[in-house]
């Protein structure tokens, strides 16, 4: 007996799949039906005027997605260095947990603090780069209030590196001391024996970790909302307001114009489905099924 | 390569060794060991820069929290209904109250749901349907919450309105992957001595599973269970998308209704833009927060106790 209930619910989860699958997809079909593929890159969002497309969304999502991504990356590697071979015992037990809090906060409490602490502290950063990078058409001129594709960039930022770090961190901690020892026996600094011996050994699962950073990052709705100050047309600097997928489906979704306005809301969702399912994927075949656990608890 | 102190001696050929170096200066590092000695540490500095920076912004965050929304913590804030014409009159009971029953109904749903899950992979999955269901629970964790909420929206809610039961359905499925896996995790802890033990006494397979596997296993499923659960009280979306069209700023509990929740009222709060409800978003953050931190420490605390418990 207890052989079926389990063997159902283990039915269910496949089934919740392809719930969503199917959900999303019948919901954007009026859409899909009317704009094709050609969804994804016309930049017009009317709703009003029955007309929709997600260029602009596309961009923001990409800009914000992997601008978290190059800053995170880096920076949870090297937490990870640190938690996993630097660290003193009594430090690594006071800071790994404290890092992994970082993830705990909630998203809206992120973005209430983007909004009121870290808008106005990017507002005077923002000219800064702008004069020092204006050459490049990221770092264009930007917008006074400190809400800003860039904002939504850092948020996610500071939402990505937890996980990265504490993926890594496992990672790290499952290479072979022999491994390690031998190189240092060489003589290697314990630069060289992390560069020569630890990241090349956990090279696929460190870029798993990343892909399942990025994918948060890609999906994340209501910390974007906050602090990304809303689209209107597709900007090539970054310190201009923008919106994301998610983000424009919680702004959107109480005030619906049409039932056309609606699908097309799904059929951001269903872009945001297919790009999560993708990196998902990717993620674990590239990593195996490393740290694939961990990821759970630090969500 | 490592030389005695800096060999700045004279450059005489006519000299004894013993002259030319030193054996008593001090070994330090010179040359192409001194680089990658410099390269090395240039590492560790920004390793440790990095984890300090990390803490940094996380006590910063706190610290912003804690002092915006301590001003506005008091008594009445926690127990007086929802004021929308003055938010500083008013308190967020309907919205502490509607989380607690909104992630109640999810956990009723997901954990039994999840246990179950987690005992078929541990006991009874053959390997392609094991592989099946693993996948399946990663591709779920992996769906962006907005996700999850448009479909429970296109099921539930767009024929028969808002409720708070939808948004627990959402949340029930965010929280499924997280409690499947790691009981599955602590599933496998189990000595499998324990379950052969069982078998010997020839105790059939479910009494096994529930008298002895399960009863050592509860710590490490409880945890999960918390963990999931704060983190499904922090979340907004499901409740932006299934559960907005809340009637009247009284407490209310039905779930069939749509209900407040305290992240929704941060949202909406932080939307109004006016300086009242954006010091009740502040409160109502710190008690958010002050809630899933202490599960987080809560269930941390748990966990190490029932490993040094099981001597793992």
């Amino acid at each position: 007996m207890l052989y079926g209930l389990c063997a159902v619910a283990g039915m269910i989860t496949v089934v919740i799949i392809a719930a969503v699958a199917y959900q999303v997809i019948s919901g954007a079909s009026p859409a899909i039906s009317r704009f094709g593929l050609g969804f994804l890159w016309h930049t017009t969002w009317e709703p009003n005027l029955y007309r929709f497309g997600a260029g602009e969304m596309l961009f923001a999502t990409l800009v914000t997605s992997f601008m978290a991504l190059l800053l995170a990356t880096p920076l949870g590697i090297a937490i990870g260095l640190f938690l996993s071979m630097l660290a003193p015992r009594g430090v690594r037990t006071v800071i790994g947990p404290l890092v992994e809090m970082l993830a705990a906060i909630p998203s809206v409490i992120l973005g209430l603090w983007g909004v009121i602490v870290l808008a106005p502290l990017v507002q005077r950063v923002e000219p800064a780069l702008n004069s020092a990078l204006g050459f490049i058409p990221l770092f264009g001129s930007p917008q006074t209030t400190g809400l800003s594709v860039f904002t939504a960039g850092l948020i996610l930022t500071i939402m990505v590196v937890p996980i990265v770090a504490s993926l890594s961190r496992d990672l790290f901690l499952a290479v072979p001391r022999e491994l390690q020892e031998g190189a240092a026996a060489l003589g290697a600094t314990r630069w060289e024996v992390i560069r020569g011996v630890v990241l090349p050994t956990t090279s696929s699962g460190v870029v798993a970790a990343a892909l399942l950073g990025l994918g948060r990052a890609l999906g994340e709705a209501v910390a974007v909302a906050s602090v990304i100050g809303g689209g209107g047309t597709i900007q090539a600097s970054m310190f201009q307001p923008g919106t994301t997928f998610a983000a424009r489906i919680i702004d959107e979704f109480g005030s619906l114009d049409n039932k056309l306005h609606l699908a097309a809301l799904f059929y951001c969702a269903l872009i945001l489905l297919v790009i999560g399912v993708l990196t998902n994927l990717a993620a674990q075949f590239i990593g195996g099924r490393l740290g694939g656990d961990q990821a759970m608890l630090v969500r | 390569m490592i030389g005695p102190g800096d060999q700045t001696a004279p450059d005489t050929d006519d000299r004894p060794l013993g002259a030319l170096y030193d054996p008593t200066a001090p070994l330090t590092a010179s040359g192409n060991l001194r680089r990658r000695a410099a390269i090395s540490r240039v590492f560790e500095t920004g390793a440790i820069g990095s984890a300090l920076l990390a803490v940094g912004v996380f006590c910063v965050i706190v610290e912003a929290v804690v002092a915006r929304g301590g001003s506005v913590l008091s008594f009445g804030f926690l127990t007086k209904d929802l004021n929308q014409v003055d938010p500083a009159m008013g308190g967020i009971a309907p919205a502490i109250v509607g989380t607690a029953v909104i992630v109640a109904v999810a956990t009723a749903i997901a954990m039994p749901l999840g246990v179950l899950v987690a005992i078929f992979l541990a006991e009874f999955a053959g390997r392609r349907s094991a592989r099946a269901v693993r996948m399946a629970l990663d591709l779920m964790n992996g769906l962006p919450t907005v996700v999850v909420a448009i479909m429970v929206f296109g099921l539930l809610v767009d024929h028969h309105g808002d409720s708070a039961f939808a948004a627990s359905l959402a949340l029930a499925i965010i929280m499924l992957p997280l409690i499947a896996r790691s009981s599955h995790q602590v599933l496998m802890l189990v000595p499998s001595t324990l379950r052969e033990a069982a078998d010997a006494l020839g105790v059939s397979r479910w009494r096994g599973v529930v008298g002895v596997v399960l009863p050592s296993a509860l710590g490490g499923i409880v945890t999960a269970t918390i963990l999931a659960a704060a983190r499904a009280a922090g979340e907004t979306v499901p409740l932006i998308l299934l559960t907005s069209l809340v009637i009247g700023g009284n407490v209310q509990v039905n779930p069939a209704h749509a209900l407040n929740g305290m992240p929704l009222t941060i949202f909406n709060d932080l939307e109004s833009g006016v300086p009242a409800g954006i010091a009740q978003a502040w409160g109502t953050a710190l008690v958010l927060m002050a809630i899933i931190l202490a599960a987080n420490i809560g269930a941390r605390v748990f966990l190490a106790r029932n490993r040094r418990r099981l001597g793992l």
